[in-house]
Formats: C-alpha cells, structure tokens, sequence
C-alpha cells in the first residue's frame, strides 16, 4: 500500500505600497526613512473630526495595476470601513474595499523554467496602511513597551488577491516575481521587500486522494512572508507538515482558516491560532467617503498609459534581437535592465546576442549584491549605456581583446571614463596597422630562416613562435589576429 | 445690548456706536452671570476673544474685512474642533483634549471676524435629546431652569435664548439643533447634508451630521449660514459649489408658494398645546398667501427605527478611534493593551453613548447586518424617494418639531425608548438629506415655547429663509425672552 498522492493548493494575498507622492487620504508625504511621526497630520492621526479625502493618484496606480493583471475595471467601487483595535490603526478601523473592489477577474502568466502557468487574479483593491510598531520585546505581547511610528500610516496600499491556482512554493515564488516585474515595469510600486512596501501572505492546503477518497485539509495562512525566497520555504515546508500530519492523524480537515506565522531562521510555520469562525470586522460603506466611479474613456486612457509589459517585451526580445527565450527573460525581468539593455543595442553596430552577454555577465554581476536596488543602482552607475556600446565596438573591431575589455569595463563602471579613455591609459590600444605590422613581420621572418624552412617543411605549428617575435616587439600591443594574417600571406599558407 | 439682533449688533460696531471689546466683554459678563445656573458653556474662551476684539477692530476700522457679522461674538457646540481651544464634546473621554486644528467652519467664520467665545454644553458626543448625557451637568431651560434645554445642541439654543450670546453653531444629527431650538424659543437652520463642511465636527453619524446655526432671529441665522456654506477640499461630502445668499428683500405676501402640511403628524403623541400652535402658525403663513395643503407622511412607523439603526452603527464606528491610547481618558487601572482599550472605553463613555455603540455594533454584526443595517438603508432610500415626490407637490413641509414642549430635567433619561420617539419629526429630514428651519411660534399653557419647522428639497434654504423671515416679520414668537432667577 503506497502513501495517498496530493495535491498542494495555494492562493496568494499580497499588499504592495504605491508609488504616490502623498498618502491615500491626506496630504503628507510618503518618503521612506523620515523620523518618526513627522509625516502626519489630524487626518492620518485620526484626531476628532478630521475626514478623509480620496488622493486619485492612487486610484489611477490601482487601477492600472489592476489591468497590467489583465482585470476588468467595475464602473463602480466604493471604500468600507473594517474594524479591529490594534495600536498602529488609530481610527480603529482600515478604510479598504469589500464589495465593491476597484479590480476584478485578472490572469498573470509565469514561467517555472520552460512550463507556462496561469494564475487567476480574484480583486485588486486600494486601502490604507497601518502604522508600524517597535516593541520592546519580540511582540506586543510581554513587551514593556511599544513605540508606534504613524509615517507609514495611510500609505496607499493595493491587495492582489489570488484564486487557489499554484501548486508549489517554486510556482508561487516564480509568479511572484513575475508580479514584481510587473508592478515595477507600471511604475505603481517599488515593490521593496525589505523595506516592506511588497507583503505576501499564503493560504496552504492539501488536496488528498487517499483510496479515492479526496480529503482536504484546512486552509492554514501564513502571515508576512518578507522575501521570495520565504515565500517559497513556507509553503514547501507547510505543505510537507500537513502531510505529516495528516499520515499521523493530526491534521484538521475543513476547518475554519488557521493562522501561522513564519520564522526564516527556524524554518519551520508556527501554528498561531484556530478560528472558531471567522473575525467580525463589522464591515460597512464609509460614509465619508463618496463611491468612485470611473468612465471607461478614463480606464481607457489609464490603458493606453501603460508601457510594453513585461510579457509582450520579452517575446519582442526573442524576434527582434534573435536572442533565447531565456536570455529575453533575464534582461526583461527589470525594465531598467531591459531599457539599458536597448540602449546599449541602439548605439552597438554589431550583433544584440553580444551586448546580452555582456549585460547578463559583466552588468547584472556588478548589480548582483544591489538586489532590489539594482534598477537604481544601475541608472546610477557612471558607466552609461552608450559607453558599454563604445567599449564593444572597440571589442569588435580588434582594437582590445576580451580580457583587456572586461577590464576597461571595471574601471569605467566604477570611474565612469569613456572606454577609448581607460584604453589608452591602461596602454591597451593593439597596433592594427598593417604596414607597420608588416614591417616587422618582415623583419622576424629574415631573422629566422630555420624556422621558415620548418614550417614550409609542413611543421606549421611554428608559426606561434613567429608570432610571438613580432609581439615581443611590440611589447603585446600588436593585434594577435593581424600579425597571424599577416606571416601567412608573407609565406603564402592557407 | 444683549436685546440687539447679531446684525444690528455688527451695524452698530460699523457704525462706531459701539467697541468690538465692548461687545464681547459684556457678554462674557452676562455668561459669568448667568452660565451657573444654565451651564451653557464648558469653556469660555475670555483672554483670547478679547485679545481677538481689538485685532478684530483695528481690521474692520482699516475696512479689511467687511462681513455683516464682523466683530460679532459667537459661541460653538462642544463637537467643533477649536485650535488651541479645550473640545471636550461633553464627554470624560476628551476632557482634556485641546485640538491643534481649527474646524473649517471656524475658520471661516474668524476669515469674517466673527468671535469664538466659547463652547457650548451638549449631549455626550452629541447623542441625546435633552442635553442630559454630558459628562459636564445638564444643561437648563432658560424658561424653566427644571426642565431640559433639549439637544443635543441643548447648550447652544440655551446660550442664545438667554443673551449669553447673539449667535451659535450647533449640529443636527437627527434633530439636535431643531428640537433645542424649539424647547428654548430660539431661530435655527439645519443645512442641506453637504452643503457646510462637517470637517473638525465631532463625528457622532458621518451621514447624517451637519453643521448649522441658533440665533434669535431668521436673518442672523442665514447669516452666518452664508458664512460657513460652501465647498470644502477637505470633505469629499461638501463638494457641491452652492454658497448661499439671502439679501433678498423681504416678501410682504407669499404667493405661490406650496406648503404641505403631513395630516398624520398631528394624530397620536403629539402635545394638543403644540399642535394647535404649530396650525397657527400653518394658518398664518396661509393668511401670508401660501397655499396650504394636507397630505399623509408615508412610513412615519419607519423613520425612527431606520435613524437609530443608521446613527449608532456610525456612531460605534466613528467612536472606536477612542481608545485610550493617543489622546483623550485612559483608565489608571489598566495594565495590558486589552485592558487599556476595554477600562479606557467603558469609563471614559457614558451611558447612552455605550448604549449606542453596543447598539451600532449589533446591527452591523455578521448575521445581523442584512436583517437591519441593509434594511435601514433601504428604508433611507424609500424616505428619500417620498421626500422627492413631495417636493414636486410642495415648496415646503410645514410639521412641529417635537411632540412636547421641554420637560422635566431627568424626566426622559431612563427611558430611551420614549426619548427615541421625541426625534420622530425631525431624524427623516437628515435621513434624506434635507434642509430645514425651526422657528418659535407659541407658547404652551406652562409658558413653554413651541416651534415648528420648515423642510425643503436639497439646497432649498433660501427658499426656506425667504418664509421664514415673512413669517417673523407677521410674529413676535422669536422676540419673547425667558425671564426668571437666574436673569
């Protein structure tokens, strides 16, 4: 008797900050890192009688999230209140959406390496931020005290709410990213995980056929997962206890939902607590607030505002440049990287593939320790992308060699000097001209007559010592290639 | 000069007769005279106003501002955020809540130069109908300092029938600046919903509340409406652009206007003193020209239940933010978060506003909130939908206000079914949204003012005030002043 086979089902909830420059229901500032309660006012600290008003850039960001994942956009939508007391909501109550979300009904595509998945986006809708607590201690609870920090409250916030579709923590990690890029191609998040402006949590259960019995077990929520790479660790981790639980009898089936939290040092789910039923939030229209309603001429215009997704981009990659469909996808995965990347080809007078190794080898390894900073770090970085074209050009041509190249590129990533700069200053520039080559090729091949005879004789593998003459008397500089050709044609080998 | 309507008031300080300073220091005299035995005010603002007074005179000598009310002294309900000014709305939970922001509408009220002297008593975060749940004392009847000035803007109608002071905001949630009015035979408007800002008001029920004004007379009251009316950004429900001007001249005779009188308002609970008062007042405007017309109020049995269920569950939402954390009571005896949130609350709130957060949190449960929110709003949208019919029928709705006059202080307070039913005039008009005027026309057999009200479609109040100031050119119900022991 073998063990029952099983499916993992897992749907997604993932908060992502928008990129507005004030928050979603008052004026303040949403600049990351300010000192603590210095970007609040009577509105975002909930004092008496202060009122909300709707900021429609958020709408606007939310809204085309919501159809770079393929939603439609209701006519309709309207803000609800949702109760609960904890310190870092100081209105009691987070102003979101329930009914009548801004987005519906969406689908994302992703890739786990050449199997493509679709994922079924529920909503997409915009709410507000909650404040951030420091506890003394771990948690609130057994803390002597806590410090809350209200700059981060009423921050914009968009939740992306899944269907049940993935089926591993790879799937759900690789649609995540997948997510990111796209989010970030939209300029509607920065999608920082560390510095939590991406949130992600997990709904885990199993689908077990045990002798053609299927079972489910209940539905387990894993809370703030702060990296991908947690994401994906839970979910395998979660999917394998429940399994073991459910071979030992312990696993509950079709309950209520439970809650777990994560710890990525232990790597192991925590279970938090069983809901008996689910949390009343007293949910309801708030009436300070006045119903959205958008055109479609406006979602329209909000469309065409949208930049070449990350999808479509990659595709174009592939016809266009000729390049694998994997390389497409690593230079598309950031549009700062895949618009570096066209840039450099614009100005390149040479074949795409060359600048894509180039930018997956030399660029993405000089950004590889930036991680979500890379895009910055990139349009940061000195070397500027018509400068890497005029260094490959210089490659192209023989003027340096591959070795010589990759060191002139270090020095212009860090110093920002044009490559024919660092060329000449690093004495790489080769001798290409053929008269003065020839002269001295002329020269080695008098001095060396036994030579010529041997390799005239059919012992050709001599011809390396010829070579290495002449470069001995340019100290290096001759172009290798140049000087080859040229012995050749003095002693007429083909 | 306490007898001086706010405009005559203004007219003489224009006219030099008399000193801004002299004006706000004799009625802080009158307030320190007469405030303990009323309890009116929870604060006068006396060193800051009369700092205001001379800043106020040296603008409006240089001709910098030139408003019909400037220099004039007002006093604000409780529930308006005064920057730098104590705003305790009659609760222990803000006792000592000082506001680093000022409401939109006393900002513009002091852009005219207008004088905030002080805050008004009310009911506990403006529920009640007597101005007996503050945590501060009740509020007494100027006519009868045994009864109740009503409420819950009970303090504001007081203040003005007693020349405490010439003019004052108060808010109407479901009658709370019509029913004081009448108890204390003083002028009010409750505005159109969105047409004065309701940012820095208190929030008691975000769609039902508005800001409007307690005067002696109709014109002082349509002053400062046109004053603080107007679009605000800082409100998403005070968008339309509607600012209102009344200087129209006054109508001798009011032809054409249709005045619908509901026949059913004048059957069952209501006082015989207060509904004959009410018809006289009905007949006057018809000797006036109008043209009076009987009809049914429809679902009259639904307004009361939809109002509360609608108010507290607002009320419970909008009061959470109270929590004992950031500003306002916090319990001494609480030691952990839950006990800081359930000791903070159930101290620092009263009982009726405990009673209608308990009430707003049931009806907006799950399992509940389909069998009576969701059925409360659908009965709002049938009220409003009748209110529309009618208004293609009739200029204006003339009905009492309350089915008594003022009764005696503590006589209702523990029986909040018999309180609820005292608003059964008044909640359908914030239900559906509409303007209306409460006027004094009589007077009870025990000396007690009667008003009544008049009710029009949205953004109509210029229509209303045009009635009404006919109506106090042809009466002297509103120039009655309550006389007494504490005068």
């Amino acid at each position: 008797m073998g063990y029952p086979e099983y499916q993992v089902i897992i749907g997604l909830e993932i908060h992502a900050e928008l990129a507005t420059e004030s928050k979603v229901f008052c004026s303040c500032p949403t600049t990351f890192g300010a000192a603590p309660n210095t970007q609040v006012c009577p509105i975002c600290l909930a004092l008496p009688g202060a009122l909300p008003v709707l900021n429609e850039k958020a709408v606007e960001l939310a809204v085309k999230a919501g159809l770079a994942l393929g939603c439609e956009i209701p006519p309709f939508s309207r803000f609800d209140r949702k109760h609960y007391f904890y310190p870092d909501l100081p209105k009691a109550f987070q102003t979101s959406q329930l009914d009548h979300p801004l987005c519906r009904s969406g689908i994302v595509e992703f890739r786990v390496d050449d199997q493509t998945y679709q994922v079924r986006i529920n909503r997409v809708h915009l709410e507000e931020e909650a404040g951030k607590s420091v506890h003394s201690g771990e948690r609130l609870q057994g803390s002597h005290y806590s410090l809350m920090d209200l700059n981060r409250g009423g921050l914009p916030l968009i939740e992306i709410v899944t269907e049940p579709d993935l089926r591993s923590g790879e799937q759900a990690k690789a649609f995540l990213e997948r997510l990111r890029t796209i989010l970030r191609y939209i300029e509607v998040s920065d999608c920082k995980m560390q510095e939590g402006s991406l949130r992600c949590d997990a709904n885990v259960n199993l689908s077990i056929n045990d002798n053609g019995k299927n079972v489910r077990t209940s539905i387990v929520e894993i809370k703030n997962l702060n990296s991908f790479r947690a994401v994906e660790r839970a979910i395998n981790y979660e999917a394998q206890r429940q399994y073991e639980d459910y071979l030992d009898g312990n696993m509950s089936l079709n309950a209520g939902k439970i809650t777990a939290g994560w710890s990525d040092a232990e790597g192991r789910t925590y279970v938090q607590r069983q809901k008996e039923q689910a949390d009343d939030y007293f949910y309801f229209p708030d009436p300070d607030l006045v119903p959205i309603e958008i055109s479609a001429e406006q979602v329209e215009s909000w469309r065409s505002q949208l930049p070449e997704l990350p999808a479509e981009r990659e595709a174009r990659f592939v016809t266009q440049y000729g390049l694998s469909a994997y390389d497409a996808g690593v230079l598309t995965a950031a549009k700062g990287i895949a618009d570096f990347y066209e840039t450099v080809v614009e100005n390149f007078d040479g074949d795409p593939k060359i600048v894509a190794n180039w930018v997956m080898g030399e660029v993405l390894r000089m950004l590889k320790d930036a991680g979500d900073e890379a895009e910055q770090a990139l349009a940061e970085a000195p070397l500027k992308p018509h400068m890497l074209a005029e260094l490959l050009q210089l490659l192209q041509s023989g003027a340096i060699n591959g070795n010589q190249a990759k060191e002139v590129f270090a020095e212009m990533w860090t110093s920002g000097k044009d490559a024919a700069v660092v060329v000449k200053e690093r004495g790489f520039e080769q001798i290409s001209d053929t008269a003065a080559i020839a002269e001295l090729v002329n020269a080695v091949i008098a001095a060396n007559p036994k030579v010529i005879a041997d390799i005239q004789g059919g012992k050709t593998s001599a011809m390396g010592f010829l070579v290495g003459q002449v470069m001995k008397k340019t100290a290096g500089k001759a172009n290798p290639k140049l000087v080859n050709q040229l012995i050749r044609e003095q002693l007429n080998i083909t | 000069m306490l007898n001086m309507t706010a405009l005559a008031l203004a007219k003489a300080i224009r006219a030099k007769k008399l000193s801004v300073t002299e004006a706000v220091a004799e009625y802080i005299k009158q307030i320190e005279q007469t405030n303990p035995h009323l309890n009116t005010f929870l604060t006068v603002s006396k060193d800051t106003a009369l700092a205001r007074a001379q800043t106020i005179q040296a603008q409006i000598a240089a001709g910098e501002i030139t408003s019909p009310l400037a220099g004039v002294p007002i006093a604000l309900k409780d529930n308006i955020s005064t920057l730098g000014i104590r705003t305790t709305c009659a609760a222990k939970m803000l006792e000592n809540y000082v506001p680093v922001y000022n409401a939109t509408v006393v900002d513009r009220l002091e852009q005219a130069g207008m004088i905030v002297i002080g805050k008004l008593n009310m009911d506990e975060f403006a529920m009640g109908g007597s101005s007996e749940t503050g945590a501060y004392g009740t509020v007494r009847n100027p006519w009868d300092t045994e009864r109740v000035a009503g409420g819950s803007s009970g303090g504001s109608a007081a203040a003005v029938a007693a020349g405490e002071v010439p003019l004052a905001l108060g808010s109407d949630t479901g009658g709370s600046i019509r029913q004081p009015c009448a108890f204390c035979g003083v002028t009010g408007i409750k505005p159109t919903y969105g047409a004065v800002s309701r940012y820095g008001l208190v929030a008691y029920a975000s769609s039902l509340d508005q800001v409007g004004s307690i005067g002696r007379t109709i014109d002082d009251c349509a002053a400062v409406l046109s004053l603080i009316a107007g679009p605000d950004d800082n409100d998403s429900t005070c968008v339309i652009s509607k600012t209102f001007t009344f200087d129209t001249p006054l109508l001798e005779r009011l032809a054409g206007f249709r005045i619908g009188l509901p026949r059913n308002y004048f059957a069952g609970g209501i006082n015989a003193d207060v509904a004959q008062a009410v018809l006289a007042a009905a007949k006057e405007l018809a000797a006036a020209g109008a043209q009076v017309e009987e009809f049914d109020m429809p679902l009259m049995d639904y307004m009361v239940p939809a109002y509360y269920i609608i108010a507290c569950a607002e009320a419970s939402s909008n009061l959470s933010r109270y929590d004992g954390l950031k500003y306002g009571y916090r319990s001494p005896a609480a030691e952990t978060l839950a006990e800081v949130y359930r000791l903070s609350r159930s101290e620092g709130f009263g009982l009726e506003v405990k009673r209608r957060i308990m009430l707003g949190s049931f009806v907006l449960s799950s399992g509940y909130y389909d069998a009576y929110y969701k059925k409360a709003l659908q009965t709002r949208t049938l009220i409003k939908q009748a209110y529309d019919r009618l208004f293609e029928r009739f200029d204006m709705i003339l009905s009492p206000v309350a089915p008594t006059t003022a009764y005696k202080l503590g006589e209702n307070v523990d029986d909040p079914l018999k309180m609820y039913m005292g608003d059964i005039y008044t909640v359908s008009v914030n239900l559906a949204g509409l303007p209306a005027v409460a006027l004094p026309c009589g007077f009870d057999r025990q000396n007690l003012p009667i008003g009544f009200q008049l009710i029009g479609a949205a953004f109509s109040e210029s229509k209303l005030v045009s009635a009404a100031r006919t109506y106090q050119h042809r009466t002297s119900f509103h120039l009655q002043q309550p006389g007494g022991a504490w005068v």
